[in-house]
């Protein structure tokens, strides 16, 4: 069961805004989802190895020749709030 | 006019290549039926053709689903968060379809970040099932199954992370092919679970599917996961399927599927076995646990790929006047629709400290031994077989509202994608929904060990012959014509509840 102090947390690490409704129902659709995925937690997979990908690759190496980038300008186009060549922020400092 | 429409991909681009229809007016004859789109199928649609090169799907015109990035083109993902993002590259799926001579003839709605398997998690709005405008078309790509099932492109292309291809084309009538993970370059398709996400194509029948896959396949530089298919694809073919051994699954009893599902696959084997193939069960033991271990693996890395979307460098941004953290927060929080939120919650959630092992590396060895129960059943049979789906189309916000039952769409398409198998779903005839109501289409899904494309498309070709499905939906009455898509972006909802990935 997933307590709403867990949700808070969650998001938090998720840089994720939730309303107070969100967190409530997030709360109760977290633990129906996690009730379900638990079912895996009772199969004896000691020693098992984890797959984390299915193609089996050795390293794949390319010539490591210059090609040109995209140009600053094209990039910042895209930018919400492009200035002096760089992607403005707001300050990670919160004000006093 | 409307014959050119009746072309196969396959048929159009042998008359244009002979010179007996000009690139133009195929292309003038799609444009206009596209200019039609009454399904809230389409997101974006080309004004005029490139004039693409010289190929084998010279003049062919591709629908494209919006996950895919298109230099210049507004490419969303079916989210808030990129609405008016317009890519600086070309993903190489689709650089390869226009290299081959095809033409970029829109882009396609689908569920936010391929998060959904009804098309309702789209920022801007449902797609209906041309079948039956009140159902849902599927998902993921269910924009790009509702184009090709509904007359508004002759193919289109999509993506395959838990049943995204293979799960709308079974739910609209067509045929949807996820290749093996490695056969399609990953680059420049926007990320959901990258050790799942697969390119794939949409089409009316089994030999455009290996038109497009012959196209779209191949090594990437730009993704070091790419390897191509050893030999490529050529159009398939076959009479019988005499000395081909078929597996189902003996967990089949999955009690959730659909009497009229159930009696189409009973039909189908029988089909196969009249035409000299053999069926006997096979066990997949672990097959059953494929929904837990995918709703934990798909949502961690979603959780991680999808934190790139911080309002700095494209995309939406949304202040509340405080600092970098709130923007951060603020952003996402709009941005993101109510699926995606969930995944994300589920994913960190997974991946955070203490519970790392419990959920993330428990569901990485389930995954291994899902692959290991393949490669025991293909030790002995060539393909197992499955419907594709437990249900036909099911009606809008019907499941929106439990995201556990909207992720049980999935029970039969997860296990391929996490061995990473290709699998394919044909459309193999019509049943009545639970309820009643008019006849809809029914999938049969094949899958084949790894790199095995030709091999399956080959059987699937046999069968479509035998089959003889007629891939035409009479749309039924039900649920007035769509409202124009202009008014739908402006007042589209971050969609409802649940959505699986079918």
């Amino acid at each position: 069961m997933i307590e709403r102090e867990q949700v808070l947390h969650v998001a938090k690490l998720a840089r994720l805004g939730l309303s107070e409704e969100e967190v409530e129902t997030m709360a109760g659709e977290l633990s129906g989802i996690l009730e379900h995925v638990d079912r895996i937690a009772e199969l004896d997979l000691e020693g098992v190895e984890p797959t984390s990908h299915v193609v089996e690759l050795e390293n794949v190496l390319r010539a490591d020749e210059p090609r040109p980038s995209w140009p600053r300008d094209t990039v910042l186009e895209q930018a919400p709030d492009p200035d002096d060549g760089a992607f403005r922020v707001p300050s990670p400092q919160a004000e006093a | 006019m409307g014959e050119l429409l009746e072309l196969t991909v396959a048929g159009a681009a042998a008359r244009i290549a002979a010179g007996d229809v000009s690139p133009d007016e195929y292309f003038g004859a799609w444009r206009n039926a596209a200019a039609g789109d009454d399904l809230n199928a389409y997101l974006w649609r080309a004004d005029e053709r490139e004039g693409g090169a010289e190929g084998p799907l010279g003049g062919i015109p591709v629908a494209i689903k919006d996950l895919f990035c298109t230099e210049g083109v507004e490419t969303t993902a079916g989210s808030r968060i990129l609405e008016g993002h317009r890519p600086l590259y070309t993903a190489h799926a689709v650089w390869r379809l226009l290299g081959a001579g095809a033409e970029l003839l829109g882009k396609t709605n689908m569920d936010e970040f391929a998060m959904g398997s009804s098309n309702e998690n789209s920022a801007f709005g449902p797609v209906l099932n041309p079948w039956d405008r009140g159902r849902v078309p599927g998902g993921s790509s269910g924009g790009s199954a509702a184009v090709v099932a509904g007359g508004l492109a002759p193919c289109a292309i999509g993506t395959d992370t838990g049943g995204s291809i293979r799960q709308p084309a079974a739910l609209c009538g067509i045929v949807g092919l996820k290749p093996t993970y490695g056969a399609i370059s990953r680059y420049g398709m926007i990320a959901f679970a990258s050790s799942l996400d697969q390119c794939g194509p949409l089409t009316r029948d089994v030999t455009d599917a290996a038109l497009l896959l012959a196209a779209l396949q191949g090594r990437d530089p730009c993704d070091s996961t790419s390897v191509g298919i050893a030999g490529g694809v050529a159009p398939p073919g076959g009479e019988d399927l005499k000395g081909l051994r078929f597996a189902v699954p003996t967990e089949l009893a999955h009690d959730a599927i659909d009497p009229g599902v159930r009696e189409v696959f009973e039909t189908t084997l029988a089909r196969i076995e009249r035409l000299g193939g053999e069926i006997a069960e096979a066990p997949l033991p672990h097959a059953e646990h494929g929904i837990s271990a995918y709703y934990v693996i798909a949502p961690a890395e979603a959780s991680a790929n999808l934190a790139r979307y911080d309002g700095v460098r494209y995309g939406l941004r949304e202040e509340a006047g405080g600092d970098l953290i709130e923007m951060y927060e603020t952003t996402r929080a709009r941005g993101f629709g109510p699926e995606v939120k969930r995944r994300v919650m589920l994913g960190t959630y997974a991946l955070s400290s203490g519970y790392y092992d419990a959920y993330y590396g428990q569901a990485q060895k389930v995954r291994t031994k899902i692959a290991a129960d393949f490669a025991a059943a293909f030790a002995e049979f060539d393909f197992v077989v499955t419907p594709t789906s437990p249900s036909v189309a099911f009606g809008l916000g019907e499941k929106t509202d439990d995201p556990l039952a909207m992720y049980m769409n999935d029970f039969f398409t997860v296990p391929m994608s996490l061995a990473g198998i290709p699998a394919i779903s044909i459309p193999a005839g019509l049943a009545e929904p639970p309820g009643g109501g008019p006849q809809l289409p029914v999938g049969f899904q094949i899958a084949a060990p790894a790199f095995a494309e030709q091999k399956l498309l080959d059987a699937a070709y046999v069968l479509e012959q035998a089959v003889g499905f007629d891939p035409r939906p009479s749309p039924s009455p039900s649920g007035a014509p769509y409202a124009p898509m202009g008014d739908i972006r402006r007042t589209g909802s971050g969609g409802g509840g649940g959505g699986g990935d079918g």
